[in-house]
């Protein structure tokens, strides 16, 4: 399917050249592309998941390769690919309970037990275990298989249902609800403002970040009056787009320096800031600065609450994340070409440059640096992070073999 | 006449009393010599043929005082300094210039108020509790104003037919409070407290009302009070005779100059130590009241930042032309610290150390090209001159503490200015003291802190730097000149960027540099083996306040476990004592935080600065807590931020007396 691959190249190539960045805009195209490659996608007869998931991989571990930073993309790959094998798992319960059902009359033969077993222990896998299913597992002797082993041994039986184009349309509704949510995760995070910011509060703020903008304005709407600081962020100076935004919307806010955080910190109550990624481990990549203000904030006391979409929560462990889940941007960021070009040439004997230029994009701030965090699920923990990914990820997806 | 010249030769025994306690001083009873820089006691000895040991007055603190400083008086005479040696050798000056001063009618209503108010108010009946009051007054307002009592009364000795004419020619205050001082000291060996209490605040409440309208310049209780002594010690002026008593005064004051490191003053000196508070700028009749004063003409910011009303929130931009405008029509203003005010309102100076020499040597010329009105005594009308051209650059850029430090050197020079000089040696001598300073304790001060620094610097260190300090930099030049194998790392910030003019020069001279700003600074710490910062000033709790931002990158470092080294002169110490930014600090002009250079296509606030909702913020300063510095660099060494207190008391006072 030529067409696909045209569209895929075409974001591929943008997300190397950075025209897209930003978590949302990046999980939304990446949805967004996944959908048409679903829907454009023959597949066979038989086999239809497995077939599905291997093109999604291959096109997934291009886009993810082009930007590793970005680790949105590779987030709603997996969680594309989790609602496959869902989906496709929810046809092999469904068949095997019709069976069970019909099998009542002691006529079953092994291999029906044996795909049932699977499936619940499959289902156990993926949802938290319920009680009943942690006392079939303990009778089951085939919980111990993996599921993808099983899968061959089922899809038999269950290409005996016919169900060819139900997996593909269900798969693309799940996609379009995943889209939605990507779209509306804002509202469904502001609708905690209320409880979470009460009158006169002074809030801190670093970069911009359209979630946060969006708690800020649905408190601000509750009529609580309060004030917020803006760290402007450099080398981005978001942070005065989000000032001025935020003075449209009828908000007091005060625009101060980066290195004037810890000034201020001691008079404010909260810190609320918007991330890149959140890590399995409950750390955060956010915008660089971050970690100032979050030791900052842990030295003064003042909680510091992150308010992420489920999309930008990456299953992930961060090894290293400072440099290897980094971006370097350009030198001419912090010092302008022309007023330092002659030092560009000093060089020392071994023929190395004199003069280095850092200006990294993100920043890693440890969990235990981070007081709460606010999804469009609820409030949780840094130390529950690592619960969350298995509501959305399947354990087989995260290793993304990469072509090099 | 009569009645008032006897009381004058009983005051005598008393100043002996003071003197005879000195047990030592009796050796040296011989003749004063006034041109030897022998001991200086010799204005004691007259007293030595007077009266038995008097017990000692009342435990008044001034009282105390006395005591103390007489039997300090008999430590070790080394002169001090050439300044003082050379003031001794002015013995053959004429005081004749002195007398029409003295004669003066601000001059005399002045020194009658410091010293005879008390009884001018009451009438004669009970002049001895005001001036009782007042003694205590002059002894207290000085730190070490105890030998300027001695002083005054040696003078008195020899005076005492000279009183006469003070009468005859000096408004009515005056006279009784020749008079009036003598009888109450006569009398009132042990008052009762109490009432004496009252005279003095009284008395007290009044100088500093006369003394505030007679030198029109902002808040300055200390430069007020400092010009007393010599304004006491013109009272009664007699060319021939004075010039003697005053020469005691000199060594007097050298000995009594000298041991002042050793000694702990007694507790109401203290007090008077410890820096008055500083303005608040919410306190608004007081605000009112500078603004009528002022000579820049300020406009408040717009939007100003509901946290900071204590602190000026003022417009910058439209000051300069203005200013500009004005320059050869402001009389009072001497060019020299005008061009100065003009270079701290366009930043074209900054840095503690830059601004503070810049003030000084403005000074120093404003000092040169001074001569003292003819009605006016040098020491007192110089002392407003300078308060004045203070509050002139206070208007320009709030001082920093370290200019507040070299202000307080300044002026206690000159309220220390023996009378005998003329004004010509009067003003070398605060020329060369102001040399001084700048050379022993800025430029010195900074070498002796680089070659403890460079100790401290191995090859193959990551060194980072934030900001631009003229010490670090001095440092790490230094360094690589010795040949250490190290890189720089700078950290900059917004608004000022002074990282980059660091970076440059630290290029230009071969160094290998890392440039980056603030928020990169965890990225960047993991490689960084040791941290420098200077510092605007190092307060007596161990923080550190310094250009904003510092408190972040010693703050990373510290959860990095990098160790900060704070470089900082002696000079730039401050008594006081501060948990947070907020309470003092300096705002910046607000505009520079919507402008960013070079990255034209960033404007997001352009034209938003009118909305009433949005404020920009421009923090100066920020105070590092002690916990993150691991060691002070200082001229007296290498000391942890719990040693600075010590470094305040013990060195802080000589600081003022070098």
């Amino acid at each position: 399917m030529p067409e696909v691959q045209v569209l895929v190249n075409e974001i591929v190539s943008k997300l190397q050249k950075r025209k897209i960045e930003g978590a949302n805009v990046t999980a939304r195209l990446t949805a967004e592309l996944l959908r048409t490659v679903i829907s454009q996608q023959k597949v066979p007869p038989t086999n239809q998941a497995a077939a599905l998931i291997e093109v999604i991989r291959d096109i997934g571990e291009q886009l993810i390769a082009a930007n590793p930073s970005e680790l949105a993309v590779g987030n709603i790959v997996r969680r594309i690919l989790f609602i496959i094998r869902e989906v496709e798992l929810s046809f092999v319960t469904n068949t095997v309970e019709g069976l069970k059902l019909s099998s009542e009359d002691d006529d079953i033969d092994n291999c029906q037990v044996v795909s049932a077993g699977a499936a619940i222990s499959v289902r156990g896998h993926l949802h938290a275990p319920s009680l009943h299913a942690l006392l079939d597992r303990t009778t089951d002797t085939a919980t111990t298989c993996h599921p993808s082993a099983l899968r061959d041994g089922y899809t038999g039986q269950a290409e005996k249902n016919a169900r060819s184009s139900k997996l593909k349309r269900d798969v693309i509704e799940a996609v379009n609800e995943l889209i939605e949510d990507i779209n509306t995760c804002h509202e469904q995070i502001a609708d905690h403002a209320v409880e979470l910011i009460h009158q006169n509060e002074v809030i801190l703020t670093l970069g911009h970040s359209r979630t946060v903008m969006e708690f800020l304005c649905a408190a601000k709407e509750k009529k609580r009056s309060f004030r917020v600081y803006v760290a402007e962020g450099a080398p981005m100076y978001q942070g005065q787009l989000l000032a001025k935004e935020l003075v449209a919307r009828g908000l007091q806010s005060t625009v101060i320096t980066d290195s004037a955080v810890f000034a201020m910190i001691s008079r404010v109550n909260m810190v609320i800031v918007g991330v890149h990624a959140v890590m399995a481990n409950g750390g955060i990549i956010a915008p660089v600065g971050s970690n100032m203000v979050a030791l900052a904030a842990k030295k003064h006391g003042v909680p510091y609450v992150v308010v992420v979409g489920t999309h930008k929560l990456c299953p992930l462990y961060p090894n290293n994340p400072e440099v290897l889940l980094n971006n370097m941007r350009s030198p001419s960021e912090l010092l302008s070409f022309e007023e330092f070009s002659d030092f560009m040439d000093y060089r020392v004997g071994n023929g190395a440059p004199l003069l280095h230029v850092v200006n990294p994009l993100f920043d890693y701030v440890p969990p235990e640096l981070v007081n709460l965090f606010i999804t469009d699920l609820g409030g949780y923990s840094s130390s529950y992070i690592y619960n969350l990914i298995n509501d959305y990820y399947s354990a087989e997806d995260l290793i993304m073999q990469q072509k090099y | 006449m009569d009645t008032r010249r006897a009381p004058r030769t009983v005051i005598d025994p008393k100043v002996r009393h003071v003197g005879f306690f000195a047990p030592p001083e009796r050796s040296h009873s011989g003749p004063p010599d006034p041109i030897s820089s022998s001991p200086p006691l010799t204005d004691v000895s007259p007293s030595g043929n007077s009266l038995s040991p008097v017990m000692i007055p009342p435990p008044r603190h001034s009282s105390d005082n006395l005591l103390m400083h007489c039997r300090q008086v008999p430590l070790p005479l080394t002169p001090a300094s050439p300044l003082r040696r050379e003031s001794v050798a002015a013995g053959s000056y004429n005081p004749s210039e002195f007398f029409p001063s003295a004669m003066s009618p601000t001059a005399s209503s002045y020194a009658s108020k410091m010293v005879g108010d008390g009884q001018f108010s009451d009438g004669m009946p009970s002049p001895g509790r005001g001036t009782r009051g007042n003694f205590g007054k002059v002894a207290s307002s000085f730190p070490r104003g105890g030998f300027d009592l001695t002083a005054m009364k040696a003078s008195s000795v020899p005076a005492s037919e000279l009183t006469t004419v003070s009468v005859l020619n000096v408004a009515p205050g005056i006279p009784e409070k020749g008079g009036g001082s003598v009888v109450d000291v006569k009398k009132d060996r042990a008052p009762s407290s109490k009432p004496l209490k009252e005279k003095t605040s009284k008395a007290e409440r009044r100088a500093l009302q006369e003394a505030q309208r007679a030198a029109k310049a902002a808040a300055k209780v200390e430069g007020s009070k400092a010009p007393a002594s010599g304004a006491v010690n013109s009272v009664n002026p007699k060319p021939a005779k004075v010039v003697k008593p005053q020469q005691k005064v000199d060594n007097a004051s050298v000995a009594a100059s000298e041991k002042k490191g050793g000694d702990r003053p007694p507790e109401k000196e203290r007090k008077k130590d410890v820096p008055h508070p500083r303005m608040q700028y919410d306190d608004q009749s007081r605000v009112e009241k500078a603004k009528r004063r002022s000579v820049v003409k300020q406009m408040e910011a717009r939007n100003r930042v509901e946290l900071f009303r204590h602190l000026p929130q003022y417009e910058h931009g439209t000051q300069l032309p203005d200013l500009e405008a004005k320059f050869f029509q402001l009389d009072p203003m001497h060019p020299a610290v005008y061009k100065v005010g003009l270079q701290y309102l366009s930043g074209d100076i900054s840095g503690g150390n830059a601004r503070c020499i810049a003030m000084l040597q403005a000074f120093q010329e404003a000092i040169r090209d001074y001569s003292s009105p003819p009605e006016k005594t040098l020491v007192r009308d110089l002392t407003a001159k300078i308060s004045s051209y203070v509050s002139f650059l206070i208007e320009c850029r709030p001082l920093s503490i370290s200019m507040g430090n070299a202000i307080r050197f300044l002026k206690n020079r000159i309220a220390k200015l023996p009378l005998t000089l003329s004004e010509l040696e009067a003003k070398a001598s605060l020329q060369s003291d102001i040399d001084r300073f700048i050379s022993e304790k800025i430029i010195l001060a900074t070498n002796v802190i680089i070659k403890h620094a460079v100790t401290k610097i191995r090859d193959g260190d990551v060194l980072l730097t934030y900001g631009s300090s003229s010490a670090v930099e001095m440092i790490l030049l230094h360094a690589h000149e010795l040949g250490i194998q190290f890189r720089v790392i700078v950290v900059d910030s917004r608004p000022k960027l002074e990282g980059q003019r660091l970076l440059r020069r630290l290029v230009g001279k071969g160094l290998n540099c890392t440039y980056t700003h603030i928020n990169a600074v965890s990225y960047i710490m993991h490689e960084v083996s040791r941290v420098f910062l200077g510092a605007s000033s190092v307060l007596s709790n161990g923080t550190v306040y310094s250009r904003v931002g510092t408190a972040c990158v010693a703050m990373v470092a510290h959860a990095f476990r990098v160790q900060v080294l704070v470089c900082c002169e002696a000079y730039k110490f401050h008594e006081r004592v501060q948990l947070d930014s907020i309470c003092s600090n300096e705002l910046g002009d607000p505009d520079v935080i919507s402008k960013i250079p070079c990255r034209e296509e960033i404007n997001y606030l352009d034209g938003w600065a009118n909305s009433g909702n949005l404020q920009l913020l421009n923090l100066i300063y920020d105070a590092t807590p002690s916990d993150y510095v691991s060691m002070i660099i200082t001229d007296y060494g290498m000391v942890p931020p719990t040693s600075v207190p010590v470094i305040v008391r013990e060195y802080g006072r000589e600081q003022l007396w070098i």
